[in-house]
């Protein structure tokens, strides 16, 4: 007995194309551990950065294949599709300030990085302010907030299982099987190449997801009745209707008057916090010089293009009459982009499609397991257990968190409601974006005191949190209904991680006035102002590379 | 030269602060354009059907590139001043290697 209303039967020819792509990017994945090879992977520069020497274009492909994920491409055009332009195509202008934003400052945190040995952003503060405190507090940040990120590309990769039709069998074995397969794969090929995995990966993966984007966005609209006006009609009409719920409109065409503070924040909230994410340092880190970065700065925005024309095929589905009902018979607007794949193209192309968003959700989950690992192996095992540990013992511990890493995030989306995982990753965009004036502020100044911006820490925090889960779903009535709340004194809905960003931030300039005023100790400084200048092939930079594997890397200036 | 206190400590590079500025107001104006929410949120004129609020978006992603392109130009130029020019030192509140450097 199989209960289903919505789809029963396995497109088997999709199905099989996706398998195809899936094994061969799984031979890649073990095969890349050759890529740009070092003398050995037994070392966190090595496994957990890729020897930190992929060039501008490998970067390219490794960051846009870590940035823009498998639950982005679910995500975004599924806010289109259900709520509108402020929930979903506020991406595009986040997608676009992010370049400036980090071609600011992320050359320092490079140069210092390469300068150091660092390969979190917890070793960066442990190296400034010589806190261990602090720097755990940023370690620990960044890890709860990369969980749910993880667990999300496992619910991108499960849309796509639900579309094809598989998923739905009677006991829990079948239909969590495939997931299962997808991950210890995943798993296995991190573990033996590392970085080195996702980047070739990626290469595949990004050139599947143009491919797909540019036929759907090309051929859809000449499926449709008016083409491009009769899609934003549609949207017009559906977004103005009234839902019977909550006797509101459904949601926004484009922004009016008192929804501009929630468009701009949460694009300005969501680029301020990417880059704090530990996946996204650690695709930078791995790049190979301080320009590579910059570079990249202004070549990434080709993704958010593909991004936005993206969120327009969320709207594309509403003029197809998309109906994305799962395998359980519920409607579940997260299956909307599958389903008009699935609906609009012929089998072979679907399942290319599928492919796209599956091993979407691999490459990010990869380097997202390959971050935490490190961030735990240097900033939580090394710092506060074992001080000594050796280079090929901290590369063993990384690759084994990171393997315990993604066994959490199958169990998380395996047993608990899904979303629990989307509330999370609420949070965790929340409480990463309070790690902004410990981590950016530092690479310019050391004004800041750390007993201040620890205090700014903890309030963001707990404010976001709070302010998060006061906002309730008008639908359903439940808590964590969303990323908006008003702004303190000025009415209008803003994106509550900002709005905490700045009461953290006041926190800080106020408390440092006064720590520095009464000439508390900031702790010593282990950087110089050149260090934040510092480039590849640098003479003392080599020197000091040599001089590492004896000394052990972070704290070998403190002796 | 490094401070011998701090073997292998480096250099700021010298710095034209002129062109670093002109790459700071390009990396600003995406920024403002795009946070500046309502100057573009409205329908008309329209283009191949795309109401002005989607196509100008989609506009800011080519600008945008540009100017992070040329800001990073202009900064590669700034930390290189040709010869003749004296850069500044900045930084000097970030500790210890200033003395070596003038």
């Amino acid at each position: 007995m199989i209960p289903l209303a919505g789809r029963t039967e396995v497109d088997w020819v999709a199905l099989s194309v996706l398998i195809l792509l899936f094994l061969v990017v799984t031979v890649l994945g073990f095969m890349a551990s050759r890529f740009k090879r070092g003398d050995t992977l037994e070392s966190l520069d090595e496994w957990g950065l890729g020897g930190r020497k992929f060039g501008t274009w490998v970067t390219w492909f490794l960051l846009g294949g870590d940035l823009y994920t498998a639950y982005t491409f679910i995500a975004v055009p599924a806010a289109m599709f259900a709520l509108g332009s402020v929930a979903g195509f506020f991406a595009v202008p986040y997608t676009i300030i992010l370049y400036p934003i980090i071609f600011i400052f992320m050359a320092r945190l490079w140069s210092v990085s390469h300068r150091h040995g660092y390969v979190t952003t917890a070793d960066f503060v442990r190296g400034r302010y010589d806190s261990r405190v602090l720097s755990l507090a940023v370690a620990v940040t960044g890890f709860v907030a990369t969980m749910p990120y993880i667990a999300l590309q496992l619910v991108g990769i499960q849309a796509v299982l639900d579309v094809v039709g598989l998923g739905g069998g009677g006991n829990w074995f079948a239909k969590d099987l495939p997931l299962l397969i997808a991950f210890v794969l995943l798993a296995a090929y991190t573990y033996t190449s590392g970085l080195r995995a996702p980047a070739v990966i990626a290469f595949v993966k990004d050139a599947l997801i143009y491919l797909v984007i540019i036929v759907a966005i090309i051929y859809l609209p000449t499926t449709i009745d008016g083409g491009w006006e009769g899609i934003f009609g549609a949207a017009k009409d559906k977004m103005a209707a009234t839902n019977e719920v909550t006797g509101k409109p459904n949601g926004a065409f484009i922004p009016v008057s008192g929804q501009m503070w929630a468009y701009a924040t949460l694009a300005l909230g969501s680029a301020m916090a990417l880059f704090m994410y530990p996946h996204s340092v650690t695709a930078t880190l791995s790049s190979d010089s301080r320009t590579t970065i910059r570079r990249n700065a202004s070549i990434l925005p080709a993704y958010s293009f593909v991004l936005g024309l993206l969120a327009l095929l969320g709207w594309v589905a509403i003029a197809a009459g998309t109906q994305p009902i799962g395998v359980d018979g519920e409607p579940n607007p997260q299956l909307v982009i599958p389903q008009l794949f699935e609906d609009s193209f012929a089998s072979w192309f679907a399942g290319v499609a599928f492919a796209a968003v599956a091993i979407g959700a691999l490459v990010p989950a990869a380097i997202m397991s390959i971050a935490a690992a490190n961030t735990f192996t240097r900033n939580i095992y090394k710092e506060w257990l074992k001080p000594h540990a050796t280079h090929a013992e901290e590369a063993k511990v990384s690759k084994i968190a990171s393997l315990v890493v993604k066994g959490f995030a199958l169990l998380f989306v395996l047993t608990m409601d899904k979303q629990n995982a989307i509330n999370f990753q609420l949070l965790g965009g929340i409480w990463i974006l309070q790690t902004f004036p410990v981590i950016v502020f530092s690479l310019y100044t050391r004004w800041f005191h750390k007993w201040a911006l620890l205090a700014g820490w903890v309030v963001g925090l707990v404010y976001g949190t709070v302010a998060a889960y006061n906002v309730v779903n008008p639908v359903n009535g439940k808590h964590f209904g969303g990323s908006l709340a008003e702004i303190p004194g000025l009415g209008d809905l803003g994106y509550v991680a900002l709005t905490a960003f700045l009461i953290n931030l006041v926190i800080a300039v106020v408390l440092s006035f006064i720590l520095n005023a009464a000439k508390v100790s900031n702790g010593s400084d282990e950087t110089t102002a050149g260090d934040y200048f510092a480039d590849a092939g640098d003479p003392r930079v080599e020197k000091d590379k040599k001089v590492r594997p004896k000394t052990g890397g972070q704290g070998m200036i403190i002796e | 030269m490094a401070d011998p206190e701090h073997p292998g400590g480096l250099e700021v590079p010298r710095t034209n602060y002129t062109l670093l500025a002109v790459a700071g107001v390009l990396l600003a104006i995406p920024i403002v354009a795009l946070l500046w929410v309502s100057s573009y949120a409205r329908e008309t004129p329209s283009l191949w059907g795309f109401p002005f609020f989607f196509w100008y978006q989609f506009l800011w992603v080519f600008i945008c590139a540009g100017c992070t392109y040329a800001a990073h130009r202009l900064v590669l130029a700034a930390r290189n001043p040709g010869p003749g020019k004296h850069g500044h030192i900045g930084d000097t509140d970030l500790g210890g290697d200033e003395r070596g450097q003038q």
